[in-house]
């Protein structure tokens, strides 16, 4: 007997899971960077 | 290239690099993605979940290829002992994993309706999991040496030994039986249509700019870690 299976939900569920894993990504890596270069400015301030 | 292994250098190239790769990835990356979602026809056999193609491939190149870089940094650290070298591998880590897990994922999601079952011991997918377990084991690694203070050396020769999966990965779908389809790209050949393959390098490419703009990001962020480190030390033992 054939499942009946909607294409559809597995497209979206792949798409939400790599663009969001992927934007996710940038935005830890951005603003981890960030942080680290402001310690740095502010370990040569003081 | 030995030029750009001082850490001034590398800085001032990759303050403008960072945000240029992060964008333009972003773009194409969008680009390729809406034109698979909603341009690409349904495949004879797949149906529509052949869209899940321009994030599964990309993302699966992208695994193996953070471990090959990982893998040639540490070769180079090991050899000529560039310190930059070793950031190099630490910051392809965490991105390699991320890709790997989104591969393993969507891979997993992709089986369900076309294989009928969301996991199989075969080759392939169990390199590719004991690929994401070297990228934890990796990260762990160099984290404990850096905060223990032992030398980078050990995660180096972690990281060149661990290239020992990639080939197995790539070879794996030749090598063994599996569910999983042999390769449909190779040198200079393609089994996928041109319909399905124009936006599947454009995502390849857009997914790879934003891999070499994550990895710029998180070295940035390790020297910057280490050189505060350094100053905080310095001060320290001044004051005393």
């Amino acid at each position: 007997m054939r499942e009946a299976l909607d294409q559809w939900t597995f497209v979206y569920a792949a798409y939400a899971l790599g663009v969001g894993g992927t934007l996710a990504m940038m935005a830890w890596s951005w603003l981890a960077m960030k942080r680290a270069e402001a310690r740095r400015e502010k370990a040569r301030q003081r | 290239m030995h030029g750009f292994a001082n850490p001034k250098r590398f800085l001032a190239l990759a303050s403008w690099l960072t945000p240029l790769l992060l964008v333009s990835g972003l773009v194409l990356t969008a680009g390729a993605l809406f034109w698979g979602f909603t341009q690409v026809p349904p495949d004879r056999l797949m149906g529509e979940t052949v869209r899940i193609l321009f994030i599964h491939v990309p993302t699966a190149w992208l695994g193996m290829g953070g471990w090959t870089a990982i893998a040639i940094s540490s070769l180079v650290f090991l050899v000529w002992r560039h310190p930059l070298a070793a950031i190099a591998a630490r910051g392809a880590a965490v991105p390699g994993l991320i890709f790997t897990l989104i591969c393993l994922a969507t891979g997993s999601i992709w089986g369900r309706p076309t294989w009928g079952t969301w996991w199989v011991w075969d080759g392939r997918l169990t390199s590719m999991l004991v690929l994401a377990f070297l990228y934890v084991a990796y990260i762990a690694l160099a984290q404990s040496a850096e905060r223990e203070g032992v030398s980078a050396r050990i995660p180096a020769i972690f990281g060149l030994l661990g290239a020992v999966n990639i080939p197995i990965i790539n070879r794996s779908v030749v090598w063994w039986n599996s569910l999983h389809q042999p390769p449909s790209i190779t040198m200079g050949k393609s089994a996928i249509d041109g319909i399905f393959l124009a936006p599947l390098l454009v995502a390849v490419i857009g997914f790879s700019l934003i891999f070499g703009g994550v990895v710029l990001a998180r070295m940035r962020a390790l020297l910057a870690d280490i050189q505060a480190e350094a100053r905080l030390r310095r001060r320290a033992m001044e004051a005393d």
